[in-house]
């Protein structure tokens, strides 16, 4: 069986793993940097995701789009609330919400498979062989319509995903492997865009989820949009400017929001600085400023715990160790509140931002064979039921029911020689059937002409190992098969998913190119920047006509690029690289001599 | 199609070591989970996973001492067993009046609002109710043996099937009437899958 590598899909930043000498391991870009920011950008020159798509976020704010996961399977109705913050345009569709750019509306498995694309190259580039398989997570609470999605965006992204695995579990898994967890086990997991609270059972190497809970709408990024709303109002008051309308301030206040809350995670106080076209705006913000802020979205946390811990039957002091995973856990009001809860101290022993991605590179070890003495036993989030007389929902598989699972529902015509019949699948926990999410429409068809009553259709309800449904159906007076014809209610119809792998092929060419001159654009500008400060600091240790040759290689390449001919930057920058390589032996040596006589040496070297 | 109990070797009997069905259900588990059949055709994938599910369907059944009960109520009766599949609970009849009291102080407290006092009594009203959800339980589960010894003796088990059944009802009614009074005082969180691990 070929590699089959295992991918983060998150709200925030997405990485992609795999298991090497027994070992899971993050496989990181060129630069070594593990994480991918989930953001993609439409640029003139195509389509660019990551770092260079991260700084297109302000200067390109409608055609760069990030967070896409909160958008995964939903409706319009399910996102309306947030879409005004959104600084791209969305377009409103009942079914699938899409993203406009341009003249073309994309949709979120559409975005998403430009971020799978991209872990797909670098794990290829890292192999040297093509990667065609993957494991990916999702959040532990989403949806049928959020696993299809991601399933969906694996496909058009080239991926044949062979397991949708709770992330909170991948993390569980990821810790099992290094018998870093046995017994009763809570992960509580809150990154960019979801939350999730599991509890399992650790024994003997088996993985049983005894019961799940979150929200799917919850993360980081609330907490940077709470701080965004703060420091507009604080903008407003004092320098009398409105800035809640400019989308590409609106990204700059998001940023520096984004990057104070972080700070704030290890220092007390810090100071955000943020410069405007007008003016620059500083403000002196205390830890327990953000933590006032985000406290009541901290809060509504503890009630799916809660909810968890009562499904399976468990008091808080029962758990033997709380797992702490996701960015958003470094903050120490967090920390501090699942303390509270469980009553005992939470860790995150494994880096809590790569923990997710190690596990998928767990399991799909264990699908490739490689791994035998481990296995996952999952449950699935939320009940199915199906609508019945009077809008109500009769559940057949109770939430938290191990997966795969499945349930066998009977039904029967009302009218003489009916011959389809239609029902209506729903997820969730309340008892109307308009209070739940719709999943999707069955058309059961080709039932035999009979008077009312008399076919007896078993419909079989079966919950996959990815949490995802498959229904069949027969007619057991004839024992003819009937056919479904399932409508999702949110998500891709297969022919559009075929169509978008299609499409993909053909903008994949003008994608890589697109990423690869952007690459080298920032290649170029990081040379360009080193010179030109090496040239101000150290220019009069270089003779007058080498500063002549560097001054005209630097114009050359500044020339360059504004272009887009890559050959041609590239070739520009090599040229500058060679033109300074004998300034910078001499700055080095001059450094290295200043070491000895001075304890500055440290900013020498630094500078140079 | 085999019983859950024949699936994991286990005569049809209440009594079960929770041990034993533990270990034999992740033993089950690791020979039939679709992880370790990934390299199987379609049809060897397929068995897999309905295998998997039924596995998983008859743990969950068998696991707790209440929901092994019901289990059994269905397949004595011959029934495909169905979690919450019992017929919708009616009011047991030496409950009537009481329950009768109940729904008039829940629609008394709704005309006339949820002062102190009266959402004080609904209160009161479901912490006894909730006492006597959990009494039914224990009641039932305290006959488990019982049934057991008339298994092994052959005797005659119909009587205690019916009065298995009858304590059922009457404690789904108990949650039903919970879940209204909880209704009326809006407190109710998501409930209406019943927890049978309770």
């Amino acid at each position: 069986m070929s590699r089959i590598v295992g991918i983060d899909l998150g709200t925030t930043n997405s990485l992609v793993a795999h298991v090497e000498g027994g070992i899971p391991r993050v496989i990181p870009d060129a630069e070594g940097r593990a994480l991918l920011p989930s953001i993609v950008a439409w640029t003139p020159n195509g389509v660019v995701v990551g770092e260079a798509a991260r700084r297109q976020l302000a200067r390109n704010a409608a055609r760069t789009v990030y967070s896409v996961k909160r958008l995964m399977g939903r409706g319009y109705e399910d996102v309306k609330d947030e879409l005004p913050r959104l600084p791209f345009h969305v377009t409103p569709q009942a079914e699938v919400v899409s993203i406009r750019i341009g003249d073309r509306d994309i949709t979120p498995p559409e975005v998403s498979a430009h971020v799978l694309r991209a872990l797909k190259q670098r794990a290829e580039a890292h192999f040297g062989e093509s990667v065609t398989q993957a494991v990916i997570t999702v959040p532990a609470y989403f949806n049928d319509a959020q696993r299809q999605a991601t399933k969906d965006a694996g496909r058009i992204a080239g991926l044949e995903v062979l397991r949708i695995v709770n992330e909170p579990t991948a993390a569980a898994l990821a810790y099992g492997l290094q018998k870093l967890a046995e017994g009763i086990i809570a992960v509580y997991d809150l990154g960019g865009g979801t939350f999730d609270i599991s509890i399992l059972r650790v024994k003997d190497g088996v993985f049983e989820v005894l019961a799940t809970n979150g929200n799917t709408h919850l993360g980081g990024d609330d907490f940077d949009q709470a701080m965004v709303d703060w420091l507009l109002a604080d903008i407003k008051t004092r320098h009398r400017v409105d800035l809640s309308t400019d989308p590409e301030a609106l990204q700059e206040i998001r940023l520096g929001a984004e990057a104070a809350k972080c700070r704030l995670s290890f220092d007390e106080r810090t100071v955000l600085t943020i410069p405007f076209e007008r003016f620059t705006y500083h403000r002196d913000i205390g830890r327990a400023e953000l933590e006032a802020l985000v406290e009541p979205l901290v809060a509504t946390t503890l009630g799916p715990c809660r909810r968890a811990l009562a499904d399976a039957a468990l008091r808080p002091d029962q758990a033997d160790q709380v797992v702490l995973v996701g960015g958003s856990t470094r903050m120490p009001l967090v920390r501090r509140r699942v303390e509270e809860l469980f009553g005992r101290p939470a860790h995150s022993r494994i880096n809590p931002d790569e923990v997710v991605a190690l596990g998928a590179a767990v399991q799909a070890q264990i699908l490739a064979g490689g791994i035998t003495d481990m296995l996952l036993l999952d449950v699935t989030p939320l009940s199915l039921g199906i609508e019945t007389l009077g809008g109500i929902v009769s559940v057949l598989i109770p939430r938290n029911t191990t997966i795969p699972t499945l349930a066998k529902e009977y039904f029967t015509t009302s009218v003489d020689g009916q011959a389809t019949v239609d029902l209506h699948v729903l997820q969730g926990e309340r008892e109307l059937a308009k209070d739940n999410r719709s999943l999707a429409r069955f058309d059961l068809a080709g039932v035999d002409p009979m008077p009312a009553g008399m076919p007896k259709i078993e419909v079989t309800f079966l919950i996959d190992a990815n949490g995802i449904l498959q229904a069949q159906a027969r007619e057991l007076r004839t024992g003819k098969a009937a056919s479904i014809e399932v409508k999702p209610t949110y998500g891709l119809t297969e022919s559009q998913v075929e169509q978008m792998v299609e499409d993909s092929f053909t903008h994949a060419e003008a994608d890589v190119n697109a990423r690869l001159l952007i690459e080298t654009q920032t290649e170029a500008d990081t040379v360009i920047n080193h010179v030109a400060r090496a040239l101000r600091q150290a220019g009069d240790i270089a003779a007058e006509d080498e500063r002549a040759r560097i001054e005209a290689a630097l114009a050359a390449l500044r020339a360059a690029r504004v272009g887009t001919d890559r050959d041609e930057i590239r070739e520009r920058t090599i040229a500058l690289n060679q033109a300074t390589a004998p300034l910078a032996d001499r700055m080095m040596e001059a450094a290295l001599k200043a070491a000895v006589t001075s304890k500055r040496a440290d900013r020498l070297l630094e500078n140079s | 199609m085999s019983d859950y109990f024949t699936v994991f070797g286990l005569p049809r009997k209440l009594t079960v070591d929770g041990e034993v069905l533990q270990r034999r259900f992740y033993d089950l588990s690791r020979q039939h989970h679709p992880d370790f059949h990934q390299g199987a055709d379609a049809a060897g994938q397929a068995e897999a996973l309905a295998q998997s599910a039924l596995i998983n369907r008859a743990y969950r059944a068998l696991r707790d001492p209440l929901t092994r009960v019901e289990y059994l109520i269905a397949v004595e009766e011959g029934r495909e067993a169905r979690e919450g599949a019992i017929d919708k609970p009616k009011a047991p009849r030496e409950l009537l009046q009481e329950m009768l009291e109940v729904q008039e102080a829940i629609e008394e407290a709704k005309a006339q609002g949820l002062g102190g006092e009266a959402a004080e009594r609904l209160r009161g009203e479901r912490r006894r109710l909730e006492e006597r959800h959990v009494a039914e339980a224990e009641a039932i589960v305290a006959r488990s043996g019982e049934w057991d010894r008339l298994v092994d003796e052959g005797g005659d088990r119909k009587a205690l099937l019916e009065w298995f059944k009858q304590r059922l009802a009457t404690r789904a009614y108990f949650r039903t009437v919970i879940d209204d009074l909880s209704d009326a005082l809006g407190e109710r969180e998501e409930s209406h899958v019943s927890h049978r691990r309770h």
